[in-house]
């Protein structure tokens, strides 16, 4: 299947030579959700403003279904949707108005119906004639995504589309870009918040000072990169963990009544029953077991962690 | 050429003025009667006549000039400069248009605001005074070009201002005394002839004269002349406006 972007070697480097980006490639299949996580200032938004025209790229090249971005840019912009990192809105014009606006600057013709159907989507249509000003922060980013959608795009860039925004709108959010999945538009998210990342994404990438460090498949990365921890739970408190099982590298928490380990999951043998024996061996009575899969932040943390460390 | 994102930005400018139609008209209208009360009835009284003109009428083309040129340029540089402030450029940033269709509805717009308030203002003169009309072509196609000329002017200056001050600063130092001194109020043969060379130097006594001329058959300086300046300062907006896009000039990094 032809990819909807197709992102090469692309490199930007502004007046005064600081790289924001350094050489990324890129493939997105139609109707994925990919989530680019980063740290501020890695280069997320200005690979997103340079795949939509925003920024002009020193090298490298980029397609959006196939049209080049550069030579095509009627074709491959009239596919791309953009919400933006910060709520840049006409303050004194009416919602609807603006909706309308988008749409026919993308070239579509003017059609109430698709118009009313975003509106609606996006629980806006209430609201429609209301001037922006008076709308809250939540609804505001509600107007940016129903702007974007407003010329029915195959690729929508949410580029940080819940920083800044309360938990239950976060949610809300989330729905949504999981209904327009739904209805088949490919999804390119930049988020600093792990947690959305896992939540929505099937792919995730992590950018750090220019460069994608990788691109995975969210379940294999979590596995490849997911260490176990197991939580064993003692009966009775310990001083210090016991000769015997020295070589587990356990640590001792909770007040010397949990001792942890902390295994990879692919790894052939996991040792835990080998542990687990030891530990009944020692004479250590068990209350119970636990096992913990680390988060992606954690794998994240430890993949900037390595790249600054191998940059210094 | 995306004429459905023309059209999307020239109605969406257009809004902007018809929200605050009262405004927008009330204030030249207001500006025009009180230069009709202290130039055509005060100076007026004095002077009685100028070329075989009442001087109340005199003033008419001059007084529509003056109007027109800041209406265009206030109007198009704003149009510009606030997606610019606001951040909404993004939009037009990532758009499948063009330079030239982004500029087709933003100097489209503001023209048009700009037509409608000389309009306005014709209209209120035929109140005060007795207006006759010589060369009606000739007169809707010197504002025609006037409101376009400057509405691409205000365009550059709209592109080019970083912020409210600078988007004021050559409307009110450059365009206000080119205007004012550029024959509005009076005819340069009025001056003595070292002001009158050196009014020459104006450009905007070639705009002004050639209107005049279109209303009253008299001017200061030929038509051609003032036809060759109008094209000749449309042709340079086009220009710099064509290198700004080429370039990205303050617009995209």
């Amino acid at each position: 299947m032809q990819p909807i972007l197709d992102i090469a070697d692309l490199r930007k480097s502004y007046g005064d030579g600081f790289e924001a980006l350094k050489g990324v490639s890129l493939r997105i299949e139609p109707g994925e959700i990919i989530a680019l996580l980063g740290p501020n200032g890695a280069g997320k938004t200005t690979l997103i403003s340079t795949v939509c025209g925003i920024t002009t790229a020193t090298s490298g090249t980029v397609a959006v279904g196939g049209h080049d971005i550069i030579r095509d840019f009627r074709a491959a912009r009239s596919m791309i949707g953009l919400v933006p990192q910060e709520i840049n809105l006409e303050p004194f014009e009416r919602v609807i108005n603006t909706v309308r606006f988008s749409r026919g600057l993308f070239g579509k013709s003017p059609d109430e119906a698709a118009i009313e159907k975003i509106l609606r989507q996006l629980s806006l249509w209430d609201k429609r004639n209301n001037q922006i000003r008076e709308l809250s922060g939540g609804m505001k980013r509600r107007v940016l995504i129903a702007k974007a959608l407003s010329h029915e795009p195959r690729l929508l860039f949410l580029d940080e589309p819940t920083a800044g925004v309360d938990v239950e709108l976060r949610k809300d959010m989330w729905e949504i870009v999981e209904g327009l999945k739904a209805d088949g538009v490919t999804i390119v998210l930049t988020t600093h918040y792990i947690e959305e990342a896992e939540a929505i994404a099937d792919r995730v990438g992590v950018i750090a000072k220019g460069e994608l460090l990788l691109v995975e498949d969210k379940a294999d990365l979590m596995a490849r990169m997911g260490q176990k921890q197991l939580d064993v739970q003692l009966s009775a408190p310990l001083e210090d963990v016991p000769e015997a099982l020295a070589k587990y590298d356990l640590t001792l928490c909770e007040g010397g009544r949990t001792l942890t380990y902390s295994y990879d999951t692919r790894a052939d043998r996991t040792g835990i029953t080998k542990l687990l024996r030891d530990v009944s061996e020692a004479g250590l009575v068990l209350r119970d077991v636990v096992t913990r899969q680390s988060s992606l932040e954690d794998i994240f943390v430890g993949l900037v962690h390595e790249e600054e460390e191998a940059t210094s | 050429m995306n004429w459905t994102a023309i059209r999307a930005i020239y109605l969406f400018e257009m809004a902007r003025f018809f929200r605050t139609l009262a405004q927008s008209l009330i204030s030249p209208v207001l500006s025009t009667s009180l230069y009709f009360v202290v130039f055509g009835a005060a100076i007026g009284s004095r002077i009685q006549e100028i070329e075989g003109v009442s001087y109340g009428a005199f003033i008419v083309p001059g007084l529509i000039m003056l109007s027109v040129i800041t209406q265009a340029i206030s109007n198009a540089s704003f149009g510009i400069y606030f997606p610019k402030f606001i951040g909404t450029i993004y939009e037009l940033l990532s758009a499948p248009v063009n330079f030239l269709e982004i500029v087709a509805g933003y100097v489209g717009a503001a023209a048009t605001k700009a037509l409608f308030i000389g309009i306005i203002i014709l209209i209120t003169a035929f109140f005060f005074v007795d207006v006759t009309i010589a060369h009606p072509l000739a007169m809707v196609a010197f504002l025609l070009l006037t409101c376009l000329s400057f509405a691409l002017l205000g365009f550059i200056i709209g592109i080019w201002a970083g912020n409210f001050e600078q988007l004021q600063l050559v409307p009110l130092l450059v365009v206000t005394p080119l205007v004012f001194l550029g024959g509005a109020f009076y005819s340069i043969s009025m001056l003595p002839p070292v002001w009158q060379t050196i009014s020459y130097f104006n450009p905007v006594v070639y705009l002004i004269s050639g209107f005049r001329w279109a209303f009253f058959g008299s001017a200061d300086v030929p038509i051609a002349l003032s036809l060759m300046a109008i094209a000749g300062f449309t042709a340079a907006c086009l220009l710099v406006i064509g290198w700004i896009f080429k370039t990205g000039w303050r617009i995209r990094q």
